[in-house]
């Protein structure tokens, strides 16, 4: 299966389960996970993950719906985007 | 090489907070095969074509604005320049019949304004473009999302001022047809209009172009603004750069946006427009941009000057970015779309004379300003004939959308809301030019048309 990446972002104040709550909603749809970087920016706890899509049980749409579910939970702010606007956006 | 934290959330930043989006996404479609000797088959004809198109624009947008996390603003449709279509059917009723199928094409594709109802006369009028520009108040009154446009001179041809001296009375008697004078909004005047762009309400898809077109116009201003205020004491060669840099990015997601959304519709790609396009959100402004360079108003001294550093920037980032930079590409300044523009005018900081001297340097003109509705129609003909031989004379696209707002005087605010804004009153020099407006004929070709 040819890989579908993505990267969800997650921004706001750093808290017990965010890790454990979105990985969970990946593995339940089958969504690997393969990179995860974290930083403190401009006072923004930041966290990226690179997703491998590729596999997936459900649509973009409704891993953005589950994600906002869980941002709106804790009170931080999820976004998941596809690869190719990273790399248009930062690579010549 | 792998994305970085910090490339991410530049990108996720952006999107989140500073109003980062694909402006428009506009449909191109030629309507010379609809031409039919039978007019209610030609107008069912149009009316499919657009409806068709326009529905798998709005259903492909829908995709990667989900794919890309990135809001497309805009899903809209330019059309060939009616009056061509009509010149088989030429009676004043079917111009208005016309419109009205191409207004609920529109409606019932969900496109929130279709362009093109216009003409190119910047050498003569045809009948059927003088019976387009008669048809017009009816036309823009009666319908919701038809915009109209007019290209009345290039610097190929010079300038018609006949054509120029039948706008004023045009408006005119628009304004007192619409409420609020309204239907005005959506018609430009242009010189050198290009016929790949994607703004409204002057976009049209041009006889040179092919059956469909995808074109795109880029994000807003919050982006840049928000950049620009994080560097605060760079000089003007540094300031240049970081303008060139971020318009860089940002063109970079239209040009992917665009690519994709006319693979996936199975139409040619046409042009990134890389124009700076203000919004009426708070940030979303030009004129804040302006502003965050260390102009206390825009329209205070050294606001050519920062407008005309903006552009340059924009037009050298964006063109590194896409494969095919077109439309009006620069930077728009209209007054009701840009709450900073608003502030000014009421700040006294901006006035026409000044506006004028900065579309000399930035596309496109004089755009959505309001003038007091006794304003003589002679004035709204040289108000019009100034800015467009800015153009003519410089070889730039230069327009002019003005309100004549009927009981309305300078100083008051007069509100549309939603897309449109508020539309300051403007003061209006009282000086006549009625005399030299009455001369009509044609402004003759610059000498800097003779390039052969």
């Amino acid at each position: 299966m040819k890989k579908e990446l993505s990267f969800i972002t997650v921004i706001g104040l750093d808290k017990k389960g965010i890790v454990a709550k979105i990985a969970n909603l990946l593995y339940l749809n089958d969504i690997n996970i393969e990179d995860i970087n974290q930083k403190i920016m401009e006072s923004y706890f930041v966290m990226t993950m690179l997703v491998d899509m590729g596999n997936s049980k459900v649509s973009i749409d409704e891993i953005r719906a589950g994600l906002e579910k869980i941002g709106g939970e804790l009170g931080i702010k999820i976004q998941i985007q596809h690869e190719n606007i990273f790399t248009m956006m930062h690579r010549v | 090489m792998t994305i970085t934290v910090e490339e991410v959330f530049e990108t996720a930043r952006m999107t989140l907070y500073h109003n980062f989006d694909i402006r428009t996404t506009t449909l191109g479609i030629n309507l010379k095969d609809c031409i039919d000797s039978d007019f209610e088959k030609f107008k069912e004809k149009v009316y499919a074509k657009i409806a068709r198109n326009a529905r798998s624009l709005v259903a492909e947008a829908a995709k990667l604005e989900s794919k890309y996390g990135i809001p497309i603003v805009n899903k809209r449709v330019s059309v060939t320049p009616v009056s061509l279509i009509m010149e088989t059917h030429c009676a004043p009723d079917k111009f208005l019949q016309m419109a009205q199928s191409i207004d609920r094409a529109a409606a019932d594709a969900g496109i929130s304004f279709i362009g093109g109802f216009g003409a190119l006369v910047q050498k003569g009028l045809t009948r059927s473009d003088a019976m387009l520009i008669e048809s017009l108040p009816e036309v823009l009154a009666k319908t919701e999302r038809v915009c109209a446009f007019l290209n009345v001179g290039s610097n190929i041809a010079g300038l018609n001022i006949d054509a120029v001296n039948l706008i004023g009375p045009m408006l005119k008697k628009t304004a007192r047809e619409s409420l609020n004078a309204i239907g005005c909004a959506k018609f430009v005047v242009f010189v050198n209009a290009p016929e790949d762009n994607p703004f409204m309400a002057g976009a049209f898809h041009g006889v040179g172009e092919s059956d469909l077109t995808l074109n795109v116009g880029i994000s807003g201003p919050g982006v840049v603004r928000s950049v620009v205020a994080e560097n605060r004491d760079c000089d003007f060669t540094a300031l240049s750069e970081v303008l060139k840099k971020t318009t860089f990015k940002i063109t970079r997601a239209g040009e992917l946006v665009g690519r994709e959304l006319a693979r996936n519709m199975d139409v040619p790609f046409g042009v990134v427009d890389i124009s700076l396009a203000s919004t009426t959100a708070e940030g979303d402004s030009v004129a804040r941009i302006v502003e965050s360079f260390g102009i206390e108003k825009i329209g205070g001294h050294g606001s050519t000057c920062a407008i005309a550093l903006l552009m340059d920037a924009v037009k050298k980032g964006g063109a590194m970015a896409s494969g095919n930079i077109g439309g009006l590409s620069g930077t728009f300044i209209p007054i009701s779309e840009d709450s900073g523009m608003i502030a000014a005018v009421q700040a006294g900081a901006l006035g026409l004379d000044k506006l004028e001297s900065l579309t000399s340097v930035c596309s496109v003109g004089l755009d959505m300003f309001g003038i007091p509705g006794d304003t003589p129609a002679e004035t709204i003909n040289a108000i019009i004939a100034d800015e467009l031989a800015i153009g003519v004379i410089n070889n730039k696209t230069t327009a002019v959308r003005v309100i004549p707002v009927p009981g309305r005087v300078a100083g008051d605010l007069v509100r549309y809301g939603g897309l449109l804004g508020d539309v300051p009153i403007m003061k209006v020099n009282p000086f006549s030019a009625r005399d030299f407006m009455r001369r009509g004929g044609r402004f003759p070709a610059p000498v800097t048309s003779l390039r052969n």
